[in-house]
């Protein structure tokens, strides 16, 4: 009987500045969409084991998250009944429209890449990246993908990465840092070896987890802590494509760093360039200096913003890690989403924004 | 105020390397049993691991004892190359006992080893304060050990390592704390540390510069447990040095805890402040090595970002061999007062140093 | 400046627990019944503009020392959906920074239908208009009670 007042989402549409989100969450809606994608082998194997990864429960997390659907926005969840991220309508409504985006990456976080089972891991990453042509890439222009690949066996992931490399859409390949090995060693050299030369970058995206506890101090307790440390394997995943040399064995290799932070990257570079001063000898397969590596190779995102406590200290740091290095993402669906409008708590000069919104991204991915 | 030149301030150097020349100097502090037992089963060293001899950080150029002993070892080498400039330096020793996984044995030898610090070291000379070393697998035992040593006016901090089997704020560690309060004692936390975890969060790197570029990635979580933990909420009074980290990225460590924390508080409720403010308070970190950039105002804006210069100690790490010493990385871009407060205050109002009064270091004189 | 008055919602209309999110002169306003007591927050958190009012109700979790949890207020707390900042929604005022962040709060009260006609209220919301006029898809009930809020 009573209407009452319309409920309807707050304006925020207010200003059009291109931009480019490198770092969208497409979801599969359940293990049933996959079937269709999978062989009758994986199939029945789905059936009898399922997904066994490093931890012991059989579904969520080892440190639960601060919401359901893997740590989602609240009002992500499509009217549709799907979980966040699960619904391309939904997500043109809330994301791609709202905000205006002209180019999405999404990076599907389905953990195949953590399964134990290394050739289920490479059957589950074939599965998803059709998925992904077919219900994402395929129906909106706006979008592109990253390869989801068994990166803890190289091999298997150079193939998965040959085998894509033709196909529209996408765009990256995707690691998560939390790895069994750290990333420069030569488990994953073929994984890189094939992004090089199709000339795909590596985006590796914040989560993952092997047996190695999160912290090289062990299991901590919350996940406040685990959303907190994985800068930490962000920073030892630097250190370890740095110094073992990866940049040197495959020049025109490029990495972005996908939702890790950055402002921890400026003082890691002043540290490892003094002790690339100290410590050369060891590592005579370097060239140059460790953040020479970095600038001239990788390239971060945004999200989850920097927020200082005195806001004008954010200036400083995009200063001293260069703008250039920086691409905007919103990391949508996730609860620490970063709004465009709103992330930077400073004003950006103009051509910086012009740089993090859209033009290093452009330049990065090759749009 | 004559104009006569302000006295040099006698720095007080935070983090200096003390070395054991050979296991057989413990075996007077041993009982019986466990010196046959290094004997019998050929237990010749514990020296860690964490600086490779021949690798240059390992070594200052001359700080190698004629003696042939690992650097760090010589009394007389340390007199002239560190005391002489000094107000007191404050011993690290390395020993690592803390690799031992027999809880006995490990403690038996930290109290030789306290015991031989006392004899060999501050007796011997009175600029020299030093660490206690403790078992730290077994919390209770460690307490046990600060007890022991906690009323030795020449021991003046817990000695920690980075790298430990769980993080330092879970409970279990938290007899340690509260042997370290009752006894006025900041707890040291120093780079190094092996233990069953893999030196890198993403597992075992190839090189000893991963290594060592990784230990200030420790330094950072161990932070944040100590944070989310509430230890400083349960142990007002507790401080923690943190020794041979790195500096500089303690502002993005707390940029990103902050921010987390204002979302996800509700998990740690007892931490009721922002962890900055937290950390400010009960946090200091020795400025060997700095990690900082290479120009003035860069270092000008390090300090800003840090918030403030009460958080850092002088230090040389002694004999360690770093690019840049600590006044060319960090002092000589800092303000007099600033370097008055790294060099000395700071130091005074974190351990238990005495009484200081005289404005060139020499309180028993002021 | 005068006060508007705007009718929002019938009473039955927001259950306790209930929410009902309402826009008002071109904001976004959130209106909640916490046992029976009507409150109204702006929908949008002062952090990055997210919209509050779609968050989660909750209690309140203070401890005194590690291991110790004290439940306050259950149902009573909002979380932004998107960072998860706490909002007291009885004063607006955000947990962490209470003197510097709030969200604005409106006054809200139950008036029963015939007060309003009879008064004359400025009944702007929803396409209904001043007086004893009903508007089409808005009837004001003599016999009606009504959240009504203030702007």
């Amino acid at each position: 009987m009573v209407e009452g007042v319309a409920e309807r989402a707050p304006e925020r549409t207010r200003r059009r500045t291109t931009i480019i989100d490198c770092d969208v969450h497409n979801s599969v809606p359940s293990d049933a969409a996959l079937r269709p994608y999978l062989p009758a082998r994986w199939r029945r194997y789905l059936d009898l084991v399922g997904h066994k990864g490093y931890h012991s429960l059989e579904r969520g997390y080892a440190y639960p998250k601060i919401s359901p659907g893997g740590g989602a926005r609240v009002d992500a969840w499509p009217p549709s009944g799907g979980v966040p991220g699960s619904d391309l309508d939904f997500m043109r409504e809330q994301l791609l429209d709202n905000y205006g985006i002209e180019i999405a990456v999404l990076n599907c976080l389905y953990r195949a890449g953590e399964q134990l089972n290394d050739e289920y891991a490479d059957a589950l990453a074939t599965a998803i990246n059709d998925w992904q042509v077919e219900e994402w890439t395929g129906r909106d222009s706006r979008l592109r993908a990253s390869m989801v690949v068994p990166y803890e066996a190289g091999d298997l992931a150079a193939k998965e990465i040959e085998r894509l490399a033709g196909t529209p859409g996408f765009v990256q390949v995707l690691v998560l840092p939390r790895t069994r090995e750290p990333l420069g060693r030569r488990r994953y050299w073929p994984l890189y070896e094939a992004a090089e030369h199709y000339g795909i970058p590596v985006g590796i995206h914040f989560a993952g987890l092997t047996g190695n506890p999160i912290t090289s101090s062990g299991w901590p307790s919350y996940y406040l802590e685990d959303h907190t440390v994985m800068a930490q394997a962000f920073q030892s995943q630097v250190i370890s494509l740095i110094f073992e040399g990866v940049f040197e064995r495959f020049p025109r290799l490029r990495v972005a760093l996908v939702e890790g932070g950055f402002a921890w990257m400026v003082p890691l570079l002043w540290r490892l360039d003094d002790l690339y001063e100290r410590l050369h000898e060891e590592v005579p397969h370097l060239r140059r200096r460790p953040s020479e590596y970095v600038r001239e190779h990788m390239r971060m995102t945004t999200q989850p913003m920097e927020e200082p406590e005195r806001p004008h200290h954010l200036l400083d740091l995009i200063e001293q890690l260069g703008p250039e290095m920086l691409m905007f993402s919103t990391d949508y669906p996730h609860w620490d989403f970063d709004d465009p409008n709103r992330a930077f708590q400073v004003r950006l000069p103009e051509e910086v924004k012009s740089k993090v919104f859209h033009e290093n991204a452009r330049g990065f991915y090759g749009f | 105020m004559n104009g006569a030149p302000a006295p040099p301030i006698r720095p007080i150097d935070c983090d200096v390397h003390n070395a054991v020349p050979s296991i057989e100097v413990l075996y007077p502090y041993l009982e019986d049993h466990w010196r046959d037992y290094l004997v019998e089963r050929g237990v010749t060293s514990l020296e860690p691991n964490y600086y490779p001899r021949g690798l240059p950080i390992s070594c200052l150029p001359g700080a190698r004892p004629s003696s042939g002993g690992p650097p760090g070892s010589d009394l007389d080498l340390l007199r002239e190359q560190v005391l002489g400039g000094v107000r007191y330096a404050i011993l690290n020793c390395l020993y690592s006992i803390q690799s031992i996984h027999n809880e006995d044995w490990a403690a038996a030898m930290a109290t030789a080893l306290n015991q031989w610090q006392v004899e060999h070291w501050l007796d011997l000379d009175d600029r020299l304060r030093a660490s206690i070393v403790v078992p730290v697998r077994s919390p209770g035992r460690a307490a046990e050990e600060i007890e022991r040593w906690g009323d030795h006016p020449g021991f003046v901090q817990v000695l920690l390592l980075a790298r430990s089997s769980t993080p330092y704020g879970k409970r279990h560690h938290w007899p340690i704390y509260a042997a370290a309060v009752r006894h006025r004692l900041p707890v040291g936390i120093h780079a190094g540390g092996v233990t069953e975890n893999p030196i890198l969060p993403v597992g075992w790197p190839s090189h000893y510069v991963e290594d060592y570029a990784g230990a200030a990635q420790v330094f950072q979580t161990q932070l944040v447990s100590l944070v989310c933990e509430g230890v400083f909420g349960k142990f007002p009074e507790l401080r923690v040095v943190l020794t041979e980290s790195g500096v500089t990225w303690l502002p993005a460590l707390l940029w990103r805890l902050d921010k987390n924390w204002k979302g996800l508080r509700s998990e740690v409720p007892w931490v009721d402040r922002p962890p900055s403010e937290i950390v400010r308070e009960h946090v200091r970190l020795t400025v060997q090595p700095f990690d900082g950039p290479r120009t003035a105002e860069g270092v000008r804006r390090v300090m800003d970002h840090l918030g403030s210069d009460e958080l850092l100690l002088f230090s040389s790490d002694y004999p360690h061999w770093h690019a840049r010493d600590p006044y060319e990385s960090c002092l000589r871009h800092l303000s007099a007062e600033s370097q008055r407060r790294v060099l000395r205050e700071n130091s005074l109002a974190t351990y238990r140093l005495g009484p200081e009064t005289g404005p060139d270091g020499d309180g028993e004189h002021g | 400046m005068k006060k508007k008055l705007y009718v929002v919602a019938e009473v039955d209309e927001i259950p306790p627990g209930g929410r009902k999110i309402v826009e008002i002169e071109r904001r976004s306003i959130g209106v909640f019944n916490i046992n029976g007591e009507y409150f109204a927050l702006r929908n949008a958190c002062p952090h990055a503009g997210g919209p509050l009012c779609r968050g989660l109700l909750t209690g309140f979790l203070r401890s005194s020392e590690p291991g110790q949890y004290t439940y306050l207020r259950r149902g009573e707390f909002l979380r932004c959906p998107w960072h998860q900042w706490e909002f007291d929604i009885r004063t607006g005022q955000s947990w962490l920074d209470p003197d510097k962040t709030r969200v604005r709060t409106y006054q809200t009260r139950v008036e029963p239908g015939q007060a309003l006609l009879e008064n004359e209220v400025e009944l702007m919301g929803s396409g209904l208009t001043k007086g004893p006029y009903v508007a089409e898809t808005y009837p004001v009930h003599i016999d009606g009670r009504y959240v009504v809020l203030e702007l």
